[in-house]
């Protein structure tokens, strides 16, 4: 092949929109006679409603409706689960509108539509909802007492749990050398991607179809939801995606709007759009990472693991929507980590509170694990006194007990097996980029701060879930179109489709452009989660291309009276020397036969999953008089197979880390004993910004390609952040080791390292 | 977050303007910046009915010199010009340093030192260097025009000296030496974000290097800005060294009352503001002016 763009850090095709303000997002979208509309959120934690008047709020000048649940002739859908549908959670399912009871500050209760947004909020002032308070759940220690239910009809607060191991774990901690229990905390927070959620809803009264724009990540599953809720068949809904400002996990998910919005546009009979403000964004989208974990590790005294335990209990919110239990199961599943554990075994809690109900963030577990298991690491190695990188080496799974059977720690998932690859190197690697034998740890006499490095390592799985789509049409213009069933949520996914495309076809990239995400585009298509788009989207238009070329030669075959086995094809041609035929002629050929030339794809994976694994370093400089930590530089490694964009992977693994230091000293949903979220708008929910950035420098190893799927793909948009709090609390852990404290719970904020300090100086 | 309605008035002077809050009343606001109050309309915890704009009041945005040296700042001067202009940084370096720690540069280009005074946040800068400054307060309203020490005009939370229908106009800062020392420190939670805690301090040094006058206040730390006279007390008369310093900064915490919230406890606020202060005024000890 002559044009190479597979491994090319080739730009961005997208960022041209995106940076001179031309991308179409929700909001851009406008349809004629489209109404606005505003959702009152319950302002109360945990209530009966015993009255929702909302008569003045009709009787307004240009407010076109306004509903609440009793309004509904049907009884509003359920919200469905996607992933780790334990079953005792159908008892904790959402609705769409509150009825006789609110469960958590920013449950939508009622929903005004209006001719605009302004009229629909001045409406939401004049509802007015009558409860009857009950007491706010807003711990897992209250939810587990059961004296208040959240849900009566469940009889508990426990969404479900239950217990997973291997090996034989009792045996491990009875013969011991040395064990250590400790309690974890990894705190609320969550994506907050900077465009807030949005949709548009269009129905057709003439004949069933109902038009979703704003849509994105998994949008023939909700098409296969909605239409049932809707009773309408799939066919007649569409899912339209726009540019997406952000996806992470929590944009995309079905929630209470997307039935809403619906909802509004048949009462109404007219296009309805709702853009989620930042206060709702903040109550009203999911939460995550709200963990605590108590966990043990019994080791030798050469620290070698005989085994762990732990209890992990998740603080899921007031219901389970879509992502189920996927927090607290990956905590406990990837607890382990990239190590040699032989046995293992953890209990799992789901309790429900009376907060914003939980879903997947960016690396959605993990991120919680490897905090646990990698401070407990970095405390191990300080009680044997053994060097914690050594202590690592100790443990990490070599390439010869690779592939790993961890088993099934997760119920109903599969067996789970960590695939080939070098851990021991990749953490080399990172040793030698951060200079981690010259690094000493030390109080600077130059501004009087301590300075440390920590490290963590980490494995990340990716590219679960269903097949994948694709399909590949050359246009009689030239251009060559490809569309797939995965989304885009901003992450660069149709220039690294284009490259693939390009590639194969041996193309200009120029000529390639990537529609992707609507239910309209193709037949079917899995979505974009967990780190899957390159390799699956990936390996499906590679399918797509390879036909398009086979199809070319049938074509040229027809033209040339031979068979296309006598064809070769090179540089877009089809050639049977000295004579060729561009794709342009052929695909003109084709429209004169009634043809086109074009073809589909499906990637199935077979659910086989390909781990990244790698290595995160943090150098860190404390002022112990203010406890403000400034992380100085950053280095990171990881396994991904193989780049398809070194540039774009680099951008994923920078953002991971930023995103990760916000949730180590940034974000947190803080909530009072009352149940009302304090941190409701970006000047109480920090972010960080460049003004926090170290000098990061992230390097993508390419020694393991997959052997899982044909283009030897790993994912890689979440190893980035899956280690962030892992290794700078161990920096921190470092820095602190002479006043003995405890770095277990996030986030890392000045307040509580001075009031940790402040008892640690106390007793000195 | 959409505001609910309110009128929209430009008025032509400041005369004109004060005329049309007293037309209006309680319920009418002067605008502005607005980079409190519009967030605060959009989040509806703010309803005027109607904003009177100040932008077009350019009598407002002057900054001169007035014969004895003092630096008069008009009300609507953008905080971004506090730092930027060469006027200001020379005639007050102190005011031009708190300056680059509010917010952010676009925030900056149009937020206003009246504004940020007005609105009285007690873990603002501003207020907290016109308090420690010894600034004048010059007011207009609808029975004349007063001038207020900034010791008096700051009552409590968003809650200041200012009366129904008074326009803030100027800031007058007394003649700022050439070798004052002086020194702002801050503790924040990302840049830009509103102080946990800070400390301005300025003094100055007489014939026998001992400090014949200085001004301390410390932001975040109390329901206003707060003058720390006990620490001042403490630094006066005396030739400046470390020793002295933590002495003034063992007195800050006795002049505060800080509050918890999210961010910090207020035992954090105490005991950072101590450290701070030493911070500071080593910062203005070490300072070559």
């Amino acid at each position: 092949m002559s044009k190479s763009y597979i491994g090319k850090s080739i730009r961005r095709l997208e960022d041209k929109r995106f940076l001179t303000g031309t991308g179409k997002y929700i909001d851009d979208v406008k349809l004629p006679g489209m109404a606005s509309m505003a959702i009152l959120r319950s302002p109360h934690a945990h209530a009966f409603i015993t009255k929702i008047d909302m008569k003045s709020a009709r009787a307004m000048e240009g407010v076109i409706d306004v509903f609440c649940a009793n309004d509904l002739e049907d009884e509003l859908p359920e919200i469905p689960l996607r992933l780790a549908p334990f079953t005792d959670f159908q008892r904790f399912l959402q609705k769409p509108l509150a009825n006789k009871k609110v469960r958590y500050v920013g449950e939508p209760v009622a929903v005004v539509v209006a001719e605009d947004r302004y009229i629909a909020e001045d409406a939401l002032e004049l509802i007015c909802l009558e409860v009857e308070p009950l007491p706010a759940i807003v711990t897992v220690q209250d939810s587990l007492k059961g004296e208040t239910l959240i849900h009566d009809a469940a009889g508990e607060n426990i969404g479900t749990q239950y217990s997973v191991s291997r090996g034989d774990v009792e045996a491990a901690f009875k013969g011991a050398f040395y064990t250590r229990r400790e309690h974890f905390r990894t705190n609320r927070h969550g994506a907050v991607p900077l465009e807030t959620r949005g949709l548009i809803a269009e129905v057709e009264p003439t004949k069933p179809l109902l038009r979703l724009h704003g849509a994105t990540k998994v949008n023939f599953f909700n098409r296969r939801h909605l239409a049932e809720a809707f009773n309408l068949p799939e066919s007649s809904v569409e899912l339209i995606e726009t540019d997406v400002g952000g996806g992470f996990g929590v944009r995309g998910e079905l929630y209470p709007e997307d039935y809403l919005v619906p909802i509004a546009s048949y009462r109404s009979g007219r296009p309805v759009k709702w853009i989620e403000d930042r206060r709702e964004n903040l109550s009203a989208t999911n939460h995550s990472r709200d963990i605590t974990c108590e966990m043990e590790i019994a080791a030798t005294a050469d620290g070698n693991i005989l085994g762990m335990r732990a209890s992990v209990q998740g603080d899921m919110g007031a219901y389970i929507r879509t992502n189920g239990g996927v927090v607290p199961s990956k905590a406990a599943q990837f607890l382990p980590g990239p190590y040699r554990v032989p046995s293992f075994a953890c209990d799992v809690q789901f309790l429900i509170t009376n907060k914003t109900p939980v879903g997947t963030f960016r690396g959605p577990g993990r991120f919680e694990a490897n905090f646990c298991r990698e401070r407990m690491m970095d405390l191990m190695a300080d009680d044997l006194n053994i060097d914690p990188a050594v202590l690592r080496h100790r443990n990490l799974l070599t390439p010869e007990e690779l592939p790993y059977r961890i088993g099934e720690l997760v119920p109903g998932d599969p067996d789970a097996t960590l695939d080939k690859g070098d851990y021991p190197s990749a953490l080399d690697r990172l040793l030698t980029e951060c200079r981690y034998s010259d690094w000493i740890d030390k109080q600077d006499p130059s501004d009087g701060k301590l300075r440390s490095m920590g490290i963590a390592c980490f494995i990340e799985s990716s590219a679960a879930g269903p097949p994948e789509s694709a399909s590949i049409t050359v246009l009689s213009t030239g251009d060559i179109e490809v569309r797939t069933g995965a989304s885009s949520v901003g992450q660069g996914t149709e220039t690294g489709l284009a490259q693939i495309c390009a590639e194969y076809l041996d193309i200009e990239i120029e000529r390639v452009e990537v529609s992707h995400g609507s239910t309209t585009l193709v037949k079917t298509g899995g979505g974009t989660f967990h780190s899957r788009n390159t390799v699956m989207a990936g390996n499906a238009t590679r399918i797509a291309a390879k036909k398009v070329k086979e199809k070319a030669k049938e074509l040229a075959a027809l033209r040339w009276n031979c068979h296309p086995t006598e064809l070769t094809y090179e540089n877009g041609e089809v050639c049977k020397s000295p004579d060729r035929f561009t794709l342009q002629e052929l695909a003109t050929f084709a429209e004169t036969r009634g043809d086109i030339l074009s073809a589909d794809a499906i990637f199935d994976n077979e659910k086989k999953l390909s781990y990244s694994y790698g290595a995160h370093a943090a150098q860190i400089a404390l002022d112990i008089t203010t406890g403000l930590v400034k992380v100085e530089r950053y280095w990171l490694t990881e396994e991904i197979g193989r780049a398809l964009n070194p540039a774009m992977i680099q951008g994923q693994a920078v953002g991971g880390v930023i995103q990760g230091l916000g949730g180590t000293f940034l974000d947190h949903f803080i909530y009072d004993d009352d149940g009302q979220l304090l941190t409701g708008s970006f000047a109480d929910y920090l972010l960080p910004t460049s003004s926090e950035l170290p000098e990061i420098t992230a390097i993508a190893l390419e020694n393991f390609p997959s052997e899982l799927n044909p283009m030897g793909f790993k994912g890689a948009g979440e190893g980035g952040i899956v280690a962030v709090a892992a290794a700078v609390g161990n920096a921190i852990a470092r820095a602190l080791k002479p006043y003995n404290i405890s770095i277990n719970e996030l986030p890392l904020t000045p307040d509580r390292l001075r009031e940790a300090l402040r008892g640690a100086e106390s007793l000195k | 977050m959409k505001p609910p309605k309110f009128s929209y008035l430009a008025p032509e002077s400041v005369k004109n303007a004060i005329a049309m809050k007293q037309e209006l009343g309680e319920n009418a606001r002067y605008i502005a910046g607005g980079q409190s109050l519009v967030p605060m309309m959009n989040f509806r915890v703010a309803a005027p009915s109607a904003l009177i704009d100040l932008n077009g009041l350019t009598e407002l945005s002057k900054v001169s010199l007035s014969s004895d040296s003092a630096l008069n700042i008009g009300a609507l001067t953008r905080t971004r010009r506090l730092e930027n202009d060469p006027k200001i940084t020379g005639a007050h370096p102190l005011l031009a340093a708190a300056a680059r720690h509010i917010a952010h540069a676009q925030i900056r280009n149009r937020g206003t030192i009246g504004g940020s005074i007005a609105h009285a946040d007690p873990a603002a800068e501003l207020p907290g260097i016109v308090l420690a400054c010894d600034a004048e307060i010059e007011l207009q309203g609808p029975r004349g025009f007063r001038t207020v020490h900034a010791v008096d005009f700051f009552e409590s939370v968003f809650t200041t000296a200012l009366e129904e229908g008074e326009l803030l106009l100027n800031i007058k800062f007394p003649r700022w030496p050439k070798d004052r020392k002086w020194g702002f420190q801050e503790v924040s939670r990302r840049e830009g974000d509103y102080a946990l805690v800070g400390i301005a301090a300025w003094f100055d040094l007489d014939a026998t290097s001992s400090i014949s006058a200085c001004g301390l206040s410390a932001i975040g730390a109390a329901d206003t800005p707060v003058r720390l006279t006990k620490s001042e007390a403490a630094l006066l008369g005396s030739v400046p060294s470390l020793p002295l310093f933590e002495k003034a900064a063992a007195e800050v915490t006795a002049d505060i009352d800080p509050f918890d919230d999210v961010h910090a406890s207020a035992i954090y606020r105490c005991e950072v503001a101590a450290a701070l202060a030493i911070r500071t005024l080593t910062e203005a000890w070490e300072r070559d002016t």
